[in-house]
């Protein structure tokens, strides 16, 4: 897309919107949100990104390898605090009872291992959305 | 032989499965606690049992944590069929030049 209107504003739009979507996840547990909107949020503005300054230029801020990283990893860290439970406490995914810092009732660090899910699942939501997008307006020479 | 191991695991399983499902009820009841008590526990048992305020958040990501859990799997299916079917590979390109 070559108009300069669209790139500038795409540039202004962007940081605000990510910077809404990251508060949407860390504040899942104490206010409406989480881990599921959050991350359709950022998702959604890597997709602005690529739509706006072309696949290859998106390629660079977000690329294959990051999106399988990304894609194992949220998963990965959300079976890792299952496990701790496990070990800890005796039950797949236990929270309280099995010592996870709980912090004070309000704050942004409260809640156990609540957070940190969130963040996991935030961070598969965007991997996802943004890389079903690239998968599909690749144009591969096959 | 890695045949037969996997047929014998998947008897196992099964029949897991099947004793777990005798034992479920077998007819739906308005008295299950499922529709009557566990409403009350989470609403007056939720800020203490997870130290969580947004009573949602609570429920999504600690008392039903292995359902979100099932949840980000299928979003992770959903990324590897469509990458399976549609993203191109090497094989792809070494059938391309052999042809």
């Amino acid at each position: 897309m070559n108009d300069i209107i669209i790139k500038n504003i795409t540039r202004i739009v962007i940081p605000f919107a990510q910077a809404y979507g990251i508060f949407i996840i860390l504040n899942g547990h104490i206010s409406p949100g989480g881990g599921f909107a959050g991350g359709a949020i950022i998702g959604t503005s890597l997709i602005l990104y690529t739509l706006v300054f072309g696949r290859e230029k998106g390629k660079k801020k977000f690329s294959h390898k990051m999106s399988e990283i990304a894609e194992s990893g949220g998963i990965m860290i959300f079976v890792l605090i299952g496990v701790i439970g496990i070990i800890m406490a005796g039950s797949f995914l236990a929270n309280q009872s099995a010592g996870f810092p709980q912090g004070e009732l309000g704050n942004i660090l409260s809640g156990g291992f609540i957070p940190i899910l969130m963040i996991a699942i935030g961070i598969k939501v965007a991997s996802t959305m943004i890389s079903l997008f690239n998968i599909l307006i690749d144009e591969e020479k096959v | 032989m890695k045949k037969t191991i996997a047929n014998v695991l998947f008897l196992i399983l099964f029949v897991i499965l099947v004793i777990g499902i005798l034992q479920m009820p077998t007819t739906a009841s308005t008295n299950a606690p499922a529709y009557n008590d566990i409403v009350y526990h989470y609403i007056n048992n939720g800020a203490t049992d997870t130290n969580a305020v947004n009573l949602i958040a609570a429920i999504l990501a600690d008392y039903r944590a292995f359902d979100t859990l099932g949840e980000t799997i299928v979003l992770f299916t959903s990324v590897v069929a469509v990458g399976s079917v549609l993203r191109s590979t090497k094989y792809d390109k070494e059938a391309k030049e052999n042809e």
